[in-house]
């Protein structure tokens, strides 16, 4: 089979990287120490190739109620231009299709942005949705569009260094909102848990601006690195927290599902038909090892499993999110079963690290 | 990093180094430690117990995946590294000095019949894809 490829393939072989197959596609998963590349981004700058992801138009009189329609999180909470709004897309039946984010531009044009492995199940969706409830939109994959994630303390400086002209119109942008910006489209999200943009641009420029941030000193990162970053910050991952055999209040997702006003959205009378029976949970390994996706997890209320685990390189200990029995407290005492042993984790508030710091003493 | 030609080594990436007093220092080899990526935990056997040859002793655990240290002959375990507890990234940036453990085998000839570093290689080059 081969394996998909992003606009920065070379460039990244160029770097040093070890590319791994990536859901299909060729992708680096570090260009070194992972551990330094996740230090590196909670101190200063990193930049992480995107491109397999999915950038969709919806653009059309009408697409804000559709998008109201269409997912679980109320697209009415964005007014201000620009402003972004998380949430997930669900089933008639409740369970997640995706998570993904809405980007508020004019009320003819929302973009959203989807993951790359949902990507043409997102569209295929969206497309038949829209059939019949908008049925004038457009839905567009912008497969002419790479995107670059640039995070850390310093990487708004390093990207206003690299393209001037577009520090006027995103200076003040505030944490979740986007300027369109011509060619550039720069929006203040991440995926990390510190400061910075994600830049969206033509592929035929996404090579130069690579090296061109890496001129001024931008690392590249893996997704290595890329995973540890998001853990501690308290970030699903889609397939592995959640995905179409649950829903979202079993994910750790309730925040992002509105429930309490009138408007109807797909999957909400399946929501309220079903009351979950688990819930999300942040787990501290106590003892010496690392926690994995799939473990298993003893409770006084019965079992769970560790839907993503790692190690956390900003607390140096193991740390992972759960699905376990709601009885579950904050402060409890768990027991993991890792190689035939059962080894003692504690529950925790989560996110575990942001913006440079741990949070767990 | 080429395999350094005055140890022996195993089929599943470990390096064996014999010591003047008969005993082996063993570890594992530059190929394994990139394989893994970053070292975050070493959990090594402890002195006087016996080993089979092949038998899991050790656990090397990296961010990406946890893997299995095979004792290369059988033997007795004589020493674990306590320095790995606190660097266990010695043995990314450093693997051939980064010793596991150390144990005397119960047959000195067992470990002649190891993989040079040559025969060694030939593993790896067939690993890779």
């Amino acid at each position: 089979m081969t394996l998909k490829t992003t606009p920065l393939n070379a460039a990244h072989r160029a770097m040093g990287a070890k590319m791994v197959d990536f859901g299909g596609w060729d992708m680096p998963v570090n260009y070194g120490s992972q551990i330094d590349e996740h230090h590196q981004v909670r101190n200063d700058v990193g930049m992480f190739d995107v491109c397999h992801m999915r950038v969709v138009d919806a653009k059309g009189d009408g697409v804000r109620a559709f998008l109201r329609y269409l997912l679980a999180n109320n697209a009415d909470k964005i007014t201000v231009p620009g402003k972004a709004l998380y949430s997930a897309m669900l089933r008639p039946d409740g369970h997640v299709i995706d998570d993904l984010i809405i980007y508020f531009m004019t009320e003819q044009w929302f973009r959203i942005v989807v993951n790359a492995g949902t990507a043409d199940k997102d569209i295929a969706w969206m497309k038949e949705q829209a059939a019949t409830h908008a049925p004038k939109l457009t839905i567009t994959s912008r497969d002419d569009l790479a995107m670059v994630a640039i995070q850390g303390p310093n990487a708004r400086a390093k990207v206003w260094q690299v393209l001037p002209q577009t520090k006027a119109a995103t200076e003040n942008l505030v944490n979740f909102q986007a300027a369109d910006c011509g060619e550039y489209f720069v929006a203040r999200t991440g995926y990390t848990g510190e400061d910075g943009f994600e830049v969206m641009l033509p592929k035929e420029k996404v090579e130069k601006f690579w090296y061109d941030l890496n001129k001024v000193g931008v690392k590249p990162i893996g997704l290595g690195a890329r995973d540890t970053l998001r853990l501690e910050a308290g970030m699903n991952l889609y397939g592995q927290d959640m995905d179409e055999t649950v829903g979202p209040l079993e994910s750790g997702l309730a925040w992002t599902v509105d429930l309490k006003s009138k408007r109807d959205f797909i999957g909400k009378a399946a929501l309220l038909a079903n009351p979950p029976t688990k819930k999300l949970a942040g787990l501290v390994l106590l003892d010496r090892g690392v926690l994995r996706g799939h473990q298993k997890v003893k409770t006084a209320h019965g079992d769970g499993e560790i839907t993503s685990g790692s190690f956390s390189p900003t607390l140096e200990k193991s740390i992972a999110l759960a699905r376990v029995p709601n009885g579950v407290q904050i402060g409890n005492t768990v027991q993991v079963e890792i190689r035939d042993k059962l080894l003692n984790a504690k529950v925790v508030k989560y996110p575990f690290a942001r913006n440079g710091k741990g949070l767990i003493s | 990093m080429s395999n350094p030609t005055n140890l022996k080594y195993t089929a599943s990436h470990e390096w064996v180094k014999t010591e003047a007093d008969g005993t082996i220092t063993v570890g594992i080899t530059q190929h394994a430690q990139e394989l893994l990526g970053d070292m975050v935990f070493v959990e090594a056997p402890e002195a006087g117990r016996k080993l089979q040859a092949k038998e899991e002793c050790a656990v090397v655990e990296s961010v990406k995946a946890a893997a299995d240290v095979y004792a290369p002959v059988s033997g007795t375990v004589t020493a674990a590294n306590g320095d790995l507890d606190g660097a266990p990234e010695t043995i990314n940036s450093d693997p051939y000095g980064a010793w596991i453990f150390k144990m005397k085998p119960d047959n000195a000839a067992d470990v002649a019949t190891l993989l040079d570093a040559a025969a060694y290689q030939a593993v790896v080059d067939s690993e890779a894809h």
